[in-house]
């Protein structure tokens, strides 16, 4: 058996690995559309900051990894898949033969549609050369303007101050993380990120980008010009999947899966970030770019291309933020849901923050700021739509109970 | 066969010999906020819960990690953080639905059980062998119904 993987992210490399441990003598090809051995992209803000070398973002730290599990890792980019004849095109302008493949190809920079944005100077901070890139031009008083303040704009922050860069950041709405944070836990990741010398400009954005002398200047919509050395475009990401134009594979905003994660063609699966799978708490199919997400699918796709059927039993999103030191995390429905209640606590000076959010007795959702213990009971709580009787009035009137309310409600599960 | 953390919530009077033998064994200080093992109290209940990591099958933290630095010691089965390799970015921490792997802001990485090597100090300093360490063949999830079943602080809701 013949299994062919296009990508060698998380989602890939769980594949690759879970395909060998369930065939010990299947023909395993890894395509990875970048030099080097797999990494994490997970890990490049801390890279930046300087804390790791290269080598520390890989995401098998034992470079004899792949040989050893006879996992072939071929660099080439795929360019087209033809699910007729079972190939896949490569950028070197040859093909591979598959019995199973899987689309595992992540996520890519979203692109903004604003003059100037082909400059040099123009960046995106995703891969491991824009870090170098980016690094490379690393003086004191450097200047960035950021566009963006999403989940990679305020990752990255850290790691572009401790280099010294003066950073700016434009945001087109009124709030940062606004797809993972109420309007209460973005007010606070702002006001840390301003005492911190972050320039954060809201309802903002650039109208184009011009280059004068080797400087860039970022013209605003409201007529300013800001000066900068370096463009950080961090608008958002969308799924890699430009090369399955024409290949037959049913797609919405992703590759539309089963519960096999097979996509509409037999023999073709497909998971992580690329993946329309269905979502536990609303039933409906949708993206989630999410490392645990992806880990979970690359085992569960892999063993039904082994021949195990497995069922993917639906995920949900949840992600965990530091931005500039200050940790925060969201979960499921934050924003609340119709007919729901809501619980929260805040104390403003020493940023800290914890909201949740009910359907009945049920939690299905979470926003926190500065709280790092035991996190994950919320992903327990809201996956396992576990009941939460007298605990949701006493999480009503402290949030701050939730291990407790976990403890307890674990006691259903028996 | 292998051992594991054995927790008896009805037998915890709440003294905390637990939390301080644990940041003793990987702190050197009696500092229990460091402490991998966390009793918590019920008021309502008058009860005290001792709960920490199950080294559950699935391993959520171990596959999540981006960088490969929670491994499997094949002999106690422990998922082990290890403290080079950890970046610090707190995926597993919610991979985890136990909630049960933790980021410590001091040291920029995150903390589990990891069984003492054999010898959990928690189940040694116990004095009334709430904590134990004992033979098991249960699979991780079973592990943890059972005990949680045993937390039974509420079973009038539930």
């Amino acid at each position: 058996m013949r299994h062919l993987i296009i990508g060698s992210g998380p989602a890939g490399v769980i594949a690759a690995e879970t395909l060998r441990k369930a065939d010990p003598v299947a023909e395993i090809t890894l395509l990875c559309g970048e030099a080097g051995p797999p990494y994490s992209r997970m890990a490049i803000p801390y890279l930046l900051r300087g804390n790791i070398v290269e080598a520390g973002t890989h995401l098998r730290q034992d470079p004899a990894h792949y040989d050893r599990l006879r996992i072939q890792l071929v660099q080439v980019r795929a360019q087209a898949v033809d699910t007729a004849t079972r190939t896949v095109t490569l950028g070197n302008g040859k093909s591979l033969p598959y019995d199973r493949l899987l689309i595992a190809t992540g996520s890519r920079p979203s692109v903004e549609t604003i003059p100037g944005f082909d400059l040099p100077g123009v960046h995106s901070c995703w891969t491991l050369e824009d870090a170098r890139t980016i690094l490379a031009k690393a003086r004191p008083g450097t200047r960035i303007v950021q566009m963006g303040a999403g989940f990679v704009g305020c990752i990255i922050m850290e790691g572009l101050l401790t280099q010294g860069f003066d950073l700016t950041i434009l945001v087109r709405s009124g709030y940062m993380v606004r797809r993972m944070m109420n309007a209460t836990a973005s007010g606070l990741l702002r006001s840390w990120c301003e005492a911190k010398g972050v320039k954060i400009l809201t309802h903002t954005q650039p109208k184009g980008i011009t280059s004068e002398g080797g400087v860039l200047q970022v013209a605003l919509a409201d007529g300013r010009m800001l000066p900068a050395d370096i463009y950080l475009s961090a608008v958002g990401v969308d799924p890699n999947l430009g090369f399955l134009q024409g290949s037959g594979i049913e797609l919405g905003h992703g590759i539309l899966v089963d519960a096999n994660l097979q996509s509409s063609v037999p023999g073709v699966y497909a998971a992580g970030d690329v993946a329309e799978a269905t979502d536990c708490l609303n039933g409906k199919r949708q993206l989630n770019a999410i490392q645990p997400n992806a880990v979970d699918q690359g085992r569960i796709a892999a063993l039904n291309m082994a021949g195990r059927p497995a069922r993917f039993k639906g995920s949900f999103v949840f992600n965990v933020l530091t931005t500039l030191g200050l940790v925060s995390s969201s979960f499921g429905e934050w924003e609340g849901v119709p007919g729901g209640e809501s619980a929260e606590v805040l104390d403003e000076a020493r940023y800290r923050y914890i909201n949740l959010q009910f359907d009945g007795d049920r939690l299905v959702g979470a926003n926190t700021v500065g709280f790092t213990d035991h996190v994950g009971a919320f992903r327990g709580l809201i996956e396992g739509r576990l009941r939460l009787g007298v605990w949701k009035q006493r999480l009503l009137e402290d949030p701050t109970q939730i291990m407790q309310a976990y403890l307890a409600a674990t006691h259903s599960v028996a | 066969m292998q051992k594991s953390l054995h927790i008896d919530p009805n037998k915890c009077t709440g003294c905390l010999q637990c939390e301080m033998a644990c940041s003793w064994e990987k702190y050197q200080s009696f500092t229990t906020a460091k402490s991998r093992i966390k009793v918590f109290s019920f008021h309502h209940e008058g009860r005290f819960v001792p709960y920490t990591c199950t080294q559950c099958d699935e391993a959520w933290c171990m596959i999540a990690c981006p960088v490969d630095a929670i491994q499997l010691d094949p002999v106690t089965g422990a998922k082990i953080v290890l403290e080079p390799t950890c970046v610090g970015c707190k995926v597993c921490t919610i991979a985890c639905p136990f909630g049960t792997i933790n980021y410590v802001a001091q040291t920029g990485k995150v903390q589990k059980c990891d069984l003492c090597d054999g010898a959990p100090a928690c189940a040694k300093a116990c004095p009334t062998a709430a904590i134990t360490y004992v033979d098991s063949d249960w699979t991780g999830l079973e592990k943890m119904r059972q005990w949680a079943g045993k937390t039974d602080t509420n079973p009038a809701t539930v």
